[in-house]
């Protein structure tokens, strides 16, 4: 029978199920599929700390979201057009997330009554479809034995039913790559390198999937298809990512660009862990991984290789950075280049591993003992973790200092499609070993060394690694005396260089580009300023309260510490100020006590990214009341409802 | 005929790190640096000082290729006071910094200063983890049973029921011996010398220097200020002879006073608990003494000789190179893993690495737009 095909702008599926089926698997290859589309998307990853929560519980509920579109789109979606429910508790879990009208495909396999008991429903919701006043009266209901029919299409390759069962996600995904049109062969290439060595477990997962598409061609549960046209995206070669695997390579690419051997010194933790995993692939860049006995000897370890000239880092989250705190001193004493990558999570204390959060800023900023300024540096996107991690490379090498390089739990597991950029164009990093040569500024007149006389210009020191006859030096911990290095008590000398270490930091702001303002009319009175993944949010918003026909003007901090020197200026161009983040107003408190502003904050700590129609909401009616527009006038559900169905 | 054993050859613990040039010599002023020693009079860490720049210049290597690491505590100021490179870290963690520094670069000859407090209480992880890995280093832990800097708390090899600061009624705590933890923690290098004996100090730093891997040396050295006369009963002249248990490779074990072959009169046997004991010679036969191998691949009698140490005041304690056994290092093997991966790519056409990082980060699943 011939299908309807009908045209659609955008839309967000979520796959759920219980964390043994493959849900971010599934998620994973519509996203790919959908990049090699051409569509612009962003994703959302959403699983529990436990690798194997008790089975077909709410808890074990793990969930994939991913947002596609034919035009540039910001956020993973604030709620599912879509819900592919693969048991009772997947449903139970994400049914208040879907907006009336939505579409849910259910698995009727796992509704039985012991799984019903197991998600607390008492009665069997599916029993109630057509009944107005039943659970699922709002939503557009389909439900498919899926796993029945899984089984039954794989019979021929001789699995366990347990096994052929398994294959139940990649039916799923063949009715959904149908009924969207998604292209099928990088999903069948992937199956077949994946289980390569397992024929029978191949074949079987292909042929679920290509059986999924083919009952979406033939039943007639399904009449319509829906079209997402390919995304206008500026010219070049993309390629789908997550943040880890971004920020992983641009790490590399800091080795490279400063000839640097880089040395990952670290501690498994979630959710950094996948830097290590890829790093450690890429020995023939050079790169060392360390998997440290803690948190501290993995920062301890990365010291001692800068040290020793390398490129030392160390990649953790949040109590890892508590438990580095100490050692980042050193490095700020010692003054050798140092990038700590903090991947934020919901905390405090070990807090929620998997979900994503803001709040270690401060930290970052303040966390150590005595004045010791650590630059900090946050990536806004997936992809641009790559950028952030080269930029933390640059600082942590030109200025001999530990960088911050602030990620978070969204950043790092969500993806975008990511415009490669060319090698060319990245900026090359001279790490200016010191040289016995006596016209060097640091060889004094009598032929020695001095490791603490600075560059005027960047104020860094010079970094001698060991190997080098004539600059053999002692650093440390204890104050150092200005140009000698050596340990001093005087008190004349610790003010000037508490002082120096500052200012040193301070002048990064020299080597900064201006910020690029998002002010498309000038007109707009309230400026929202954010940093690192509320950007998509933030954009989204902030479009949609334009698209009501206001003004509001946006911009977002890559550099934390400084602050760019332009900052100040464009802060007080505006009445109102507002700061959406993920704490409880970290940047807020550093902006209104660096520039005396009156920033208002916006903020969510509930683990997951903000919501762009309820920002929205916050930002319209900010702008409501700078331009003197009474309340009752203000409607952006105009400009909500045209982004979803155009 | 020769029979091919396929045994892993093994290497010194200085291979790699460049030496003098043909005629050039070093002494211990080399070593020296400009920096006004600052140890109490007395202190037996001048002792170990002088040793060590005594001795470095033995080794013949480039000065700029050494690099002494230390903590935090008296010690550790140790390498201020080395005209070499070096690093005064932060408590504890000179281990892993050591670790990172000597993984990144073979070519250097890494040396970590540490003491009781600093190795055994806030960095006893580290520790045990440097000789679990035998990353290729030397650590010399200065061993005063008691915490110097801070002025005078118990430290974790102070013996229980020790009046301090802030023990008054006495520590109840459990002392660790340092030979027994490094013997558990895997040591392929465990050695016990004391401060004022230089021939001997001088002759386990060089077996240490020479091994490759991870050495501890445990230095008995007097605070002549908190914990005066702890090794008085292994230092004096009249009490030495019954409290050093020598070990020597290859020669029996034997101490106290001489007996008709000129050896001690007194000997270390298997006991029937599986352990070893003290014996006199004249009871069981000079041939029943154990012959002291260091280089047994099993530790088992090397840990249990450590035992013989007292825990409470130092009446008696094995003396010299408890354990030497060769393991491949963390460092080499790591280093082997990134040549193994450089030589593939050299394999596939090495280009250059920019174009490599191109080549990594355009490659998989890509699509253009034009």
């Amino acid at each position: 029978m011939s299908k309807q095909v009908k045209q659609l702008d955008r839309v967000i599926i979520r796959f759920a199920g219980d964390s043994g089926d493959g849900m971010q698997l599934t998620g994973d290859r519509f996203t790919q599929e959908s990049a090699a589309f051409g569509n612009d998307l962003v994703t959302l990853p959403n699983f529990p700390a436990e690798i194997r929560a008790p089975q077909g519980t709410i808890p074990g509920v793990s969930s994939f979201q991913v947002h596609f579109a034919d035009h540039d789109i910001l956020t993973p979606g604030d709620a599912p057009d879509v819900l592919v429910a693969m048991n009772p508790a997947a449903l139970k879990a994400n049914l208040a997330d879907l907006p009336k009208g939505a579409t849910i495909i259910v698995d009727t396999h796992d509704f039985s009554k012991r799984n019903l008991d197991k998600a607390g429903y008492a009665e069997n919701p599916l029993d109630a479809i057509g009944d107005t006043a039943g659970p699922l009266a709002d939503y557009a209901v389909h439900t498919l034995d899926l796993t029945g029919m899984t089984v039954e299409a794989v019979k021929e390759f001789g699995l366990s039913r347990k096994d052929a069962a398994r294959a139940k996600n990649m039916f799923a995904l063949g009715l959904l790559s149908w009924m969207y049109g998604r292209p099928t062969d990088t999903t069948e290439a992937f199956l077949a390198r994946r289980f390569a060595k397992i024929p029978a477990i191949r074949d079987a997962n292909i042929t679920a999937f290509k059986a999924g598409w083919n009952f979406g061609e033939t039943t007639e549960t399904f009449v319509v298809r829906y079209e997402v046209k390919p995304a206008a995206m500026s010219p070049g070669t993309y390629r789908n990512i997550t943040g880890n695997l971004a920020l992983a390579w641009g790490l590399v690419a800091g080795g490279v660009q400063s000839g640097l051997p880089v040395f990952l010194g670290t501690y498994p933790i979630t959710p950094a862990s996948d830097i290590l995993h890829e790093l450690s692939k890429h020995k023939g860049f050079g790169v060392t991984t360390f998997q440290a006995e803690d948190e501290i000897a993995g920062i301890g370890a990365a010291i001692g290789a800068s040290f020793g000239g390398a490129l030392g880092v160390t990649s953790t989250s949040g109590p890892g950075v508590a438990l580095k705190s100490e050692s980042i001193g050193l490095a700020v004493m010692t003054e050798l280049p140092l990038v700590v990558v903090d991947v934020q999570r919901g905390g405090p204390s070990t807090g929620l591993p998997t979900k994503t959060e803001q709040a270690d800023l401060l930290q970052a900023m303040f966390g150590r003992n005595g004045e010791a300024p650590v630059p900090v540096v946050a990536p806004q996107s997936p992809g641009d973790c790559f950028d952030a991690a080269v930029e933390a490379t640059r600082i942590a090498v030109t200025y001999r200092t530990p960088v911050f390089l602030l990620s978070d739990g969204y950043l790092a597991n969500g993806s975008e499609p990511w415009r490669i950029p060319e090698v060319a164009e990245l900026p090359v990093i001279d790490p200016a070993f010191a040289t016995a040569d006596a016209d060097q500024p640091y060889i004094n007149d009598d032929g020695e060394f001095e490791p603490y006389r600075r560059d005027p210009e960047t104020l860094a020191r010079p970094w001698a690694p060991p190997g080098v006859a004539g600059l053999e030096h002692r650093i440390g911990g204890l104050e150092k005396a200005d140009i000698t290095g050596n340990i001093s008590y005087d008190p004349a000398n610790h003010d000037f260089m508490v002082r120096t270490r500052q200012a040193k930091i301070d002048r990064i702001a020299e080597s900064l580009p201006p910020l690029q303002v998002d002010d498309p009319s000038g007109q707009a009175k309230v400026l929202v300023i954010g940093w690192g993944s509320t950007y998509g949010p933030i954009g989204a918003a902030c479009r949609r309260v334009r698209r009501a026909g206001f003004d509001v003007a946006q911009v977002h901090l890559r550099h934390l510490n400084p602050f760019p020197k332009d900052l100040g200026e464009i802060l007080q161009r505006y009445d109102k100020v507002l700061v959406p983040e993920m704490n409880l107003g970290q940047l807020s408190l550093l902006l209104r006590g660096k520039y005396l502003v009156d920033a208002l904050g916006y903020n969510q700590v509930n683990g997951m990214p903000i919501k762009a129609a309820e920002l929205a909401e916050a930002i319209g009616h900010l702008v409501a009341e700078a331009e003197g527009i009474p309340a009752d006038q203000l409607d952006l559900s105009v400009a909500t409802s045209q982004e979803v169905h155009q | 005929m020769t029979i091919e054993l396929n045994m892993p050859t093994f290497r010194s613990g200085i291979e790699g790190v460049p030496t003098l040039e043909e005629g050039q010599t070093q002494t211990g002023k080399d070593f020296s640096s400009d920096q006004e020693v600052r140890w109490c009079p007395g202190c037996g860490d001048y002792a170990v000082l002088k040793a060590v720049q005594g001795f470095l210049p033995d080794l013949g290597l480039r000065r700029e290729n050494i690099v002494f690491v230390s903590g935090i505590g008296c010690s550790s100021r140790f390498p201020y006071y080395l005209d070499t490179y070096g690093m005064h870290s932060i408590h504890g963690r000179a281990p892993s910094i050591a670790t990172g520094l000597a993984t990144a670069r073979e070519d250097l000859s890494v040396w970590v200063v540490t003491g009781d407090g600093d190795a055994l209480s806030i960095g006893g992880n580290h520790l045990i983890h440097a000789l679990r890995r035998n990353v290729n280093m030397t650590i010399l832990l200065f061993n005063n049973r008691i915490y110097g800097l801070t002025k005078g708390q118990y430290s974790p090899t102070s013996e229980s029921g020790k009046i301090t600061k802030s023990t008054p009624m006495g520590s109840v705590d459990h002392p660790f011996n340092p030979v027994s933890l490094a013997l558990g923690a895997e040591g392929t290098f465990v050695a016990r010398t004391i401060d004022s004996d230089r021939k001997h100090l001088t002759s386990v730093l060089a077996a240490a220097a020479a091994h490759r891997g991870t050495s501890l040396v445990e230095i008995y050295q007097n605070c002549p200020i908190f914990n005066d006369g702890a090794f008085d009963a292994i230092k004096s002249p009249d009490t030495k002879a019954d409290a050093i248990i020598p070990l020597e490779h290859g020669r029996p074990i034997r101490f106290g006073a001489p007996a008709e072959d000129g050896l001690g009169s007194r000997g270390l046997v298997r006991s029937a608990s599986g352990g070893v004991e003290v014996v006199d010679v004249a009871e069981v036969g000079a041939e029943a003494i154990l012959v002291h191998d260091a280089h047994q691949p099993d530790p088992t009698t090397a840990f249990a000789i450590s035992r013989l140490t007292d825990s409470g005041y130092l009446n008696q304690s094995p003396i010299g190179i408890f354990r030497q056994v060769e393991r491949s290092t963390y460092d080499d093997e790591a280093r082997a893993q990134l040549a193994t991966a450089r030589g593939a790519v050299e394999e596939a056409g090495a280009a250059a690495p920019t174009e490599r990082l191109a080549a990594l980060i355009g490659g998989g699943d890509t699509w253009t737009v034009v």
